[in-house]
């Protein structure tokens, strides 16, 4: 049969996130549709028929939609259970909210976080913050999954296939939407970024994070990312964290400033191709991840590596 | 109002597990168990509702061997009210351990249920979803911020790229992240006390669920370790490498 996969947008923009997501679902199967399920989404729906290997795009167009909330999208991809074998979700927040509660509807055990499609019913997944990754077979009949997204590369783009309507029951009103903030930022987005500077608890306060942090990230067209400590002692937004419990990043090069290297942060960022650690503690466990240490201070250094970068 | 809480035993989350020698499943023995941190988390929400009078009720759930009555009496000894634990020996998934909380949900009939959003050693988030969907109800993940009112719980919820609040109708299910609060530490009084707390213990079979495994574990590895690189001596070494070695920067 085909696999569905869950299309990550903000209702105006396609989510780099899906087209990983697809390249993740062709290797379960290449008949790869796409739900794009919104209000007034045509134009996300218009560039996710682009992604190449998809051979279909569904669109749902509802009010009970427009938010994106967990139970009329889970009660709308669980009614196209049985057109469907597989069903694919970027692991993006939403994605993890929903696909479970998917998978609970058909009955059948979600495989989390997928970093590689073995064979159609047969994955892999990192557990214990990724110090083991586990490979199984799923003996459900349909399979749910959410795709880490760092794993895989996003499918190309090509000319365009058809765009369908998909009917939407509207369910009962169990949770309604209130408000959204969201973080505005001109830097590049975390998950996606090539470069990649963070900060931790060694930055000491927001202001550092602005004056000391930001300078070189900005001059390295990098994101900015953060430990848990830097985003509970609220230097940061939340959405900076990179770790077992935050987003997983994997770019060309994640320098770690101020970081010690906890079990859980190093589950979001080993995966990087250089990773560089900036730290005075010589014995701070980051440098046994790192390409290249410096043990220095901070202050320092980082004012140092962007004064030596080439100019422009 | 009643609050459920649900509370696994995992390996302590500052421990690096290994493998078995044959590869066969993970070395545990041994080692220190804890509660899962978000559970913690979830436990001190529901006590903290309970202190200020929102909930009459704290029921705490746990799902595994004997040894987690010692998780049940950690939650006891915050300040839950009632233990109960529900026996399996055997490896159990996300997907049962959402409908024997449900068959508890059932018979117990709390207005809100807190679970964390996900456990550190299978890492799965996906439990408080699953039972949201098999119950019917609201669901909320990621919970950094919650508010009882009246016949609704309102939830801000920790998402990518910042934050979302949505209300749910009760009874609802809920999953707490990080932020949400610090939990407390027992004191020694309260977890003497806690000893005298209620758990009723009870099998998988009398809710007349059977635990099945719908995944098979074909294999467990460790992945290939990162090797150490090298110290460099200056800011500036440090970027030419970067430049001409590494060749991540233009
Ligand atoms: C359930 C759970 C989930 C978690 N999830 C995550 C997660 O997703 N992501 C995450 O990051 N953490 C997570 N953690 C927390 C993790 O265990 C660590 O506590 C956290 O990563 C530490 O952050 P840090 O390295 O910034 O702080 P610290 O460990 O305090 O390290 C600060 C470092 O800065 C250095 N330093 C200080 N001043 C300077 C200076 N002037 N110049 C240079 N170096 C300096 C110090 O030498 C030290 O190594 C989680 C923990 C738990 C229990
Ligand atoms: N065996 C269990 N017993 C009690 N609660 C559990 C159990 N397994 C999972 N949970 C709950 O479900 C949450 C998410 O777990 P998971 O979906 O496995 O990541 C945990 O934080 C617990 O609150």
């Amino acid at each position: 049969m085909s696999v569905l996969v869950l299309a990550e947008h903000n209702g105006l923009v396609l989510d780099d996130a899906t087209a990983r997501a697809v390249t993740a679902a062709i290797l379960v199967d290449p008949d790869v549709h796409v739900l794009v399920a919104g209000r007034d989404c045509g134009a996300v729906a218009a560039r996710a028929a682009m992604l190449a290997g998809v051979a279909k795009v569904l669109i749902a167009d509802d009010g009970d939609l427009a938010d994106q909330l967990c139970e009329p999208l889970a009660g709308l991809i669980a009614g196209l259970g049985e057109r469907y074998d597989a069903f694919v979700a970027p692991a993006t927040t939403s994605g993890k909210s929903v696909m479970p509660r998917v998978a609970a509807l058909l009955d059948v055990m979600q495989i989390s976080d997928v970093i590689a499609v073995e064979a159609p019913d047969r994955f892999r997944r990192p557990i214990y913050a990724g110090n083991i990754i586990q490979t199984v077979r799923s003996r459900d009949s349909k399979k749910v999954l959410t795709i880490r997204t760092s794993a895989f590369s996003p499918a190309p783009s090509e000319h365009a296939k058809p765009i369908e309507p998909v009917n939407f029951q509207r369910g009962p009103h169990l949770s309604s939407f209130v408000a959204k903030v969201m973080a505005r930022s001109d830097r590049p987005e975390l998950t996606s970024a090539r470069i990649v500077v963070s900060g931790g608890r060694g930055l000491g306060s927001a202001e550092n994070f602005e004056a000391v942090l930001a300078p070189l990230a900005d001059a390295l067209g990098a994101a900015l990312g953060a430990s848990r400590a830097a985003v509970d002692a609220g230097f940061v937004s939340n959405d900076l964290q990179v770790g077992q419990t935050g987003k997983i990043v994997a770019p060309d090069l994640y320098i770690a400033c101020g970081i010690s290297g906890a079990i859980q942060h190093l589950a979001g960022m080993k995966d990087s191709k250089v990773i560089v650690a900036i730290n005075k503690d010589p014995e701070a466990p980051i440098f046994q991840v790192a390409d290249y240490g410096l043990v220095a201070d901070l202050f320092e250094a980082v004012p140092e590596i962007r004064a030596a970068m080439p100019a422009g | 109002m009643r609050i459920m809480v649900a509370v696994k035993r995992v390996v302590d989350p500052n421990v690096k597990v290994r493998l078995l020698a044959d590869g066969s499943g993970i070395d545990l023995t041994g080692l220190k168990m804890t509660m899962n941190p978000f559970d913690e988390i979830a436990v001190e929400e529901a006590v903290r509702l309970r202190e200020l009078a929102i909930a009459s009720e704290v029921l705490v759930v746990s799902i595994g061997p004997d040894k987690a009555t010692e998780t049940l009496r950690t939650a006891l000894a915050m300040g839950a009210d009632r233990g109960l634990l529900i026996k399996t020996d055997a490896p159990i998934e996300p997907l049962s351990v959402a409908k024997l909380l449900r068959a508890a949900a059932i018979e117990e009939k709390p207005d809100l249920i807190l679970l964390g959003k996900q456990a550190i050693d299978d890492d799965c988030n996906q439990t408080g979803q699953m039972l949201a969907a098999q119950l019917g109800w609201a669901q909320g993940t990621f919970a950094s911020n919650l508010a009882v009112e009246g016949d609704a719980v309102t939830v801000t919820r920790e998402v990518d790229g910042g934050s979302q609040t949505v209300r749910l109708v009760l009874p609802a299910v809920i999953t707490v992240d990080l932020r949400l609060n610090e939990p407390r530490y027992a004191s020694l009084p309260n977890i003497m006390k806690a000893k005298k707390k209620p758990i009723a213990e009870r099998q998988p079979a009398d809710y007349g669920i059977v635990v099945e495994q719908r995944l098979e574990i074909v294999r467990l590895e460790e992945p290939a370790g990162r090797l150490a690189g090298i110290k460099v001596g200056s800011a500036t070494e440090l970027v030419e490498r970067l430049r001409s070695e590494a060749g991540v920067l233009s």
